[in-house]
């Protein structure tokens, strides 16, 4: 579905450093895939090589076998779904409108795009009636996105890229829309690019997860073999702090009164 | 003042607010078709953006009266382009308001656009919009309330600015601001002022029910804005034709409107006039010599003194009485006086080769003269400007905007030695009150004018001539120069003006605060004229 082949690009004044270097990545058709790393790994620039809101130095980008550089951006982005965090909701149109624009822009019927913005609220759990008519300064964070996966979703893409989607929400708000994603991206079949800093996150919701450090790739792996066997002594570190995390929740779980503290 | 004079007076300013209404919707227009395509070809340009906002702003820091008039000069400029606009009137005025609104609305709409919301962008793009599609359906949008502003804050400036039209020959509401304090009449000084506000803040109203349709969510219709500028224009363009029956009886100056709304004339005649009161005497005076003759005639007043000769030269205006000594100075460039027959001969030739005819002197001067109180003469024992000089490092001289520019006035300081310990400008109506009231020691003073006498100056001699005499002479242009009727009509007038009765004709307008006209008509009353034609035929002497 997705294969990026030895892709470079530099940023900085004269392009003196790597945002990615020499990167290649495959993705097969309905695999959720997330790109994990801290923020200057260059995860970010690998989603917006995609749908060309950049331009590789070198290499080559296919999506559905077809080199991206042969398409026509814009309509390239019409056919890939698009989620950021905090939404980008165009603040000064309604939830239905913001929905219905990639439809709009594609020239969909007036009637279409109506009954397609109800589905989709539904299906990211919005009552359409109820959220229908409203603007996105009158909605919670978690409800935000959630308008933000409908309108990418609004023209059927089979490929959806999320860029850090959860990343602003409170841990419940989170933990639930991370769910209905899985679930939506089951449902529908969807190839999904899962930008995160959040290694449970990465995780839990991933088939597999493509470790990135300073533009590079460290380590391509299912959430098993990535807790199992890291592959070099950075996603070890990476994995260790988790486990750490979870047998200190474990122990705090098992004896209350003595929680363990860090001190120092 | 009766009703029925106050009544005029409104009736009178309805052209002059039409035409105000037009010239200013007219600049914003322009300077929002201009600015605002620029501000979105800047916005992702920060260091161009920067120098294009400095530009404006620089061109914001010229007076705005000195930019109209600097747009005089420029458009003449374009004439051997063969674009064919009038220096005068419309165009100069149209382009320097446009200029003046360029910068609240060039600045409002970059910082409008720079405004958006990067993550709104983002994702617009990132979804598959077009460039103009981004900027039509996010960025335009979204910076629509400071866009909007900007418009605003320009609408009010230009209106205000636009007042400053007057001279440079456009019709408008400082018709009456400049034409009122001129001949102090304070109720049309003051209708004038009070129009403008109110068209002022009522195309803010308009403009500011348009931002909020534009802001509002779901985006409110611009019906109710759009009526009300369409409702505002129909109101002050219709109200000439509603104004028709009883001609405006009292507003010395007649906006175009309102003449091609009357009877179709034969013909107009355009006599323009300077800003002070014996001009606009003057041109009353000429408009009713053409009307005995059958002769319709419109008066462009409030005019700056190199601005009404030019648009004579061109054909702008047909009529104007000027003075000897101004054009010896500011057309032949001479910077010394010369005997009174001298500078008149000299003065014909150059206008011969100007294609501009003179119809000679009509009888009286309009000099220059340094004047003080009687007190203060009495005081110093002055009598000649020379005796001034000891005195002058220790006096404050009082002058009209021109004359400190003026070659006179650096003839007079050389041939006398003159240093005064300060110099301030007036305009000319406040000058003589300024020295009898002691805010200035000395003043130049217009030797025809009627409140020498009336606030008891004294006139100093000008034993070395510095000062060239000044004899009041009509202009004719190309229009109408062989033009027997008109000739008819103003030629006898030759000679026929005494400086006593142009005084007193001044003064019956300064003090006694009579319309022009009627002190025109006083005037007329007074001389006995020398008919070189026949009355027209069927016309009421």
């Amino acid at each position: 579905m997705i294969e990026l082949v030895e892709v470079s690009k530099r940023y900085g004044a004269a392009g003196a450093r790597w945002a990615v270097h020499d990167l290649s990545l495959a993705v097969a058709d309905g695999e959720l895939i997330a790109v994990l790393g801290e923020s200057g790994s260059g995860k970010t620039t690998v989603l917006k090589l995609v749908n060309r809101l950049l331009e590789p130095d070198a290499g080559a980008i296919r999506v559905g076998g077809r080199d991206v550089r042969g398409e026509d951006p814009v309509a390239l982005r019409r056919t890939i779904g698009y989620v950021i965090q905090h939404a980008g909701l165009l603040p000064h149109l309604s939830v239905a409108d913001n929905v219905a624009m990639v439809p709009r822009l594609l020239g969909w019927q007036r009637a279409d795009i109506a009954s397609r913005v109800d589905e989709l609220l539904a299906l990211v759990g919005l009552p359409p009636d109820e959220f229908r008519g409203r603007y996105p300064d009158q909605l919670s964070g978690g409800q935000r996105q959630r308008v933000g996966v409908a309108r990418a979703l609004a023209a059927r893409p089979r490929l959806v890229l999320l860029d850090e989607p959860f990343g602003a929400l409170d841990p419940i708000t989170r933990a639930t829309l991370q769910g209905e994603l899985a679930r939506i991206h089951r449902e529908l079949g969807l190839t999904t690019l899962l930008v995160t800093h959040d290694l449970v996150e990465a995780l839990t919701l991933a088939d597999r997860i493509v470790v990135m450090r300073a533009g590079e790739i460290r380590q391509i792996a299912t959430p098993h073999q990535l807790l199992t066997a890291p592959a070099d002594d950075y996603v070890a570190r990476l994995v260790e702090a988790v486990r750490a995390q979870g047998r200190r929740l474990l122990a705090l779980a098992e004896s209350p009164e003595q929680p363990e503290h860090d001190r120092g | 003042m009766t009703v029925g004079e106050l009544g005029g007076l409104i009736a009178g300013v309805v052209p002059l607010l039409a035409a105000h209404l037009v010239l200013v919707l007219v600049a914003l227009a322009v300077a929002a078709a201009i600015g605002l395509p620029l501000a979105v070809a800047l916005a992702r340009r920060p260091r161009l953006a920067a120098s294009v906002v400095t530009v404006a702003g620089a061109i914001q820091t010229v007076p705005s009266l000195a930019l109209l008039a600097l747009m005089v000069p420029v458009i003449a400029a374009t004439d051997g382009l063969g674009v064919g606009v009038s220096s005068f009137g419309f165009a100069p005025a149209a382009i320097a308001l446009t200029l003046y609104a360029l910068l609240p609305i060039v600045r409002n709409a970059i910082a409008g656009l720079r405004g958006v919301d990067p993550a709104a962008v983002e994702a617009a793009r990132g979804m598959g919009m077009a460039p103009w599609q981004l900027l039509r359906l996010v960025e335009l949008p979204l910076a629509a309330p400071v866009i909007a502003a900007g418009i605003r804050t320009a609408s009010v400036w230009t209106v205000g600015t636009a007042t400053l039209a007057t001279p440079i020959g456009q019709a408008c509401l400082g018709n009456y601001i400049f034409a009122g304090l001129q001949t102090r009449n304070w109720a049309m000084l003051l209708i004038g002022v009070i129009a403008a506000a109110a068209l002022a803040l009522g195309l803010d109203a308009i403009l500011a029910a348009a931002e909020r349709a534009v802001s509002r969510r779901p985006r409110g219709r611009l019906t109710v804005p759009v009526a009300g500028l369409a409702a505002l224009i129909a109101v002050v363009l219709g109200a000439p034709h509603l104004a028709d029956g009883p001609a405006p009886a009292a507003g010395p100056a007649t906006a175009p409107v309102a003449d091609h709304a009357r009877a179709a004339p034969v013909r107009q005649v355009r006599i323009g006039a300077k800003t002070f009161t014996e001009q606009y005497i003057l041109a009353e005076l000429l408009r009713q010599r053409l009307a005995a003759r059958g002769l319709a005639a419109q008066l462009v007043e409030s005019l700056g003194s190199n601005v009404v000769f030019d648009a004579l030269r061109r054909g702008d205006l047909d009529a104007y009485v000027d003075y000897s000594g101004t054009l010896w100075t500011t057309q032949l460039q001479r910077d010394r006086g010369a005997p009174g027959w001298q500078i008149l001969a000299e003065v014909e030739g150059y206008l011969a080769g100007a294609q501009v005819r003179s119809l000679g002197p009509l009888g009286f001067q309009d000099a220059y003269a340094l004047a003080v109180r009687r007190d203060t003469a009495t005081r110093l024992g002055l009598h000649g400007v020379g005796d001034l000089a000891p005195h002058a490092p220790r006096m404050a001289l009082g002058a009209d905007y021109e004359f400190l520019s003026r070659r006179e006035w650096a003839a007079v300081r050389t041939a006398y030695g003159l240093q005064f310990a300060r110099t301030a400008s007036f305009d000319p109506a406040l000058l003589y009150e300024a020295v009898a009231r002691g805010e200035v020691d000395v003043i130049s003073a217009f030797s025809s004018d009627g409140r020498i006498a009336a606030y008891d100056l004294v006139v100093l001699d000008d034993p070395a001539a510095a000062l060239p005499s000044y004899d009041a002479m009509i202009l004719l242009g190309p229009r109408v120069a062989g033009d027997p009727e008109v000739l008819c009509a103003l030629a006898p007038l030759r000679g026929a003006l005494s400086v006593e009765l142009m005084r007193r004709a001044n003064l019956r307008v300064d003090r006694d605060r009579e319309p022009p006209r009627a002190a025109a008509a006083w005037l007329l009353g007074q001389v006995t004229i020398a008919e070189a034609c026949p009355p027209p035929a069927g016309a009421p002497r």
